[in-house]
């Protein structure tokens, strides 16, 4: 196992890792706020050590920058619509949750 | 490379029962809204199943068109009927007992509905089952004759060329929904809303980018995954956004600008179809030597009309010309 490949395999299970936990917080948490703190850190970090991880295997230069330009556009999306639905949310009147 | 075989095998089972699983959740849930966000989510993963199966032209019509502008048209959808009778159809409310004399009228429906699914079902699986085990299809005739069909992409080959009426009848198609809806509601006069900060920047950087996507989709399906539905379908979900973050078409593109626009993919099509007659060909039967470049011309018409009708048929309404007034 090369170098490489061993970085690959860290940075893939731990972008796993945040996709895992970012859905037990989206499923377990306790409103939409909160859902959407999960749920932001599981596409932005999580998709960035795996578009890593992949860019590492990739066979060119240009293949890797596509990888991050897929990265790039849903950090974008994603941040945008979280705060689009939480400003929903709030002019619903949805409460954010208070131990 | 068993164990990757096995896995491979264990990710498509999985996949499977969960597309199944979603679809049968967006037919049974009794809320529209999250029957449509099941629905939505259903179509990605029905994209997934494609380029499992090594089909990369439909996973991309799938997600651009199924899951994306479909998802966008029945929300919107959904909204209208909310507003249109707020008292009739209650969202969110699972718990809901209908009225006794409903539920009766709708059992004898449900069972002649169960019958011809019945029916259908075993049609389908007759069918399947009749099929000659290897039959030879007709991969091999499209693979002898992609030299004379302008493009190197099979798929853009028998879609544009050697099935091209096909398409032909599908912008029709496309043109008569949109005639449909326009037909149904009356003319409505724009009003321009402010989006926030946040969805204005996003537009700003997004519709740019998409507009290249399309142009990108376009070109690169002569050779490669891609071509007119859907770059048309991305060009459309950047109309999608742009009326989302409040913007409107003025005035002087709302009237004859915009009619020329819709129709123009089916009326370059016709007209090349035409032409070719009138030279002694059959109908869209291209000559070699310029076959791609009137596929390409067809092709970058086609995006166009289908761009702006899928945009035109989100916003619903014929938009006002303000000639009215």
């Amino acid at each position: 196992m090369s170098l490489t490949e061993i970085l690959t395999f860290i940075l893939l299970t731990a972008g796993a890792l945040f996709f895992l936990a970012g859905t037990v917080g989206l499923l377990r948490f306790p409103d939409v706020y909160t859902r959407l703190h999960a749920l932001t850190k599981a596409d932005n970090v999580g998709l960035g050590l795996v578009v890593a991880g992949l860019a590492l295997q990739a066979e060119s230069w240009a293949a890797a920058g596509k990888l991050l330009l897929i990265w790039v556009l849903v950090l974008l999306a994603g941040a945008s619509v979280a705060h689009l639905v939480a400003v929903a949310a709030r002019q619903r009147g949805i409460k954010a949750w208070k131990q | 490379m068993e164990t990757v075989t096995l896995l491979q095998s264990a990710f498509d089972l999985v996949l499977g029962v969960a597309l199944l699983w979603l679809v049968w959740q967006a037919l049974a849930s009794p809320d529209l809204f999250r029957a449509i966000v099941l629905f939505i989510a259903s179509g990605l993963l029905m994209a997934l199943v494609w380029v499992r199966l090594d089909a990369p032209d439909i996973a991309l019509a799938e997600a651009a068109i199924g899951a994306g502008l479909t998802g966008a048209l029945l929300l919107v959808a959904l909204a209208r009927l909310e507003s249109g009778n707020e008292t009739k159809i209650s969202h969110k409310n699972d718990n809901e007992v209908e009225a006794p004399g409903v539920a009766e009228k709708r059992v004898p429906f449900r069972w002649l509905l169960v019958t011809l699914l019945l029916f259908l079902a075993v049609g389908l699986g007759y069918a399947v089952l009749s099929l000659p085990a290897q039959s030879p299809g007709l991969s091999d005739y499209v693979t002898q004759n992609i030299k004379i069909s302008g493009v190197s992409n099979p798929v853009t080959a028998v879609l544009l060329n050697f099935r091209g009426y096909d398409t032909l009848l599908e912008m029709a198609v496309l043109l008569l929904a949109l005639l449909g809806v326009w037909s149904l509601s009356a003319a409505t006069e724009q009003r321009e809303a402010s989006p926030g900060p946040v969805l204005d920047m996003l537009s700003r950087l997004l519709v740019p980018l998409l507009i290249l996507v399309a142009g990108y989709l376009l070109w690169a399906g002569a050779h490669a995954p891609g071509g007119a539905f859907q770059a048309g379908a991305v060009l459309g979900a950047a109309g999608v956004l742009l009326l989302l973050t409040g913007w409107r078409p003025g005035a002087s593109f709302s009237g004859l600008p915009l009619r020329i626009t819709l129709v123009m993919g089916l009326g370059v099509f016709i007209a090349v179809g035409i032409v070719l007659m009138l030279t002694g060909r059959r109908l869209l039967e291209y000559p070699a030597s310029f076959a791609g470049m009137l596929i390409l011309l067809i092709e970058a018409a086609a995006t166009l009309s289908i761009g702006i009708t899928l945009a035109a048929l989100f916003l619903g309404s014929r938009p006002g010309t303000g000639a009215n007034r």
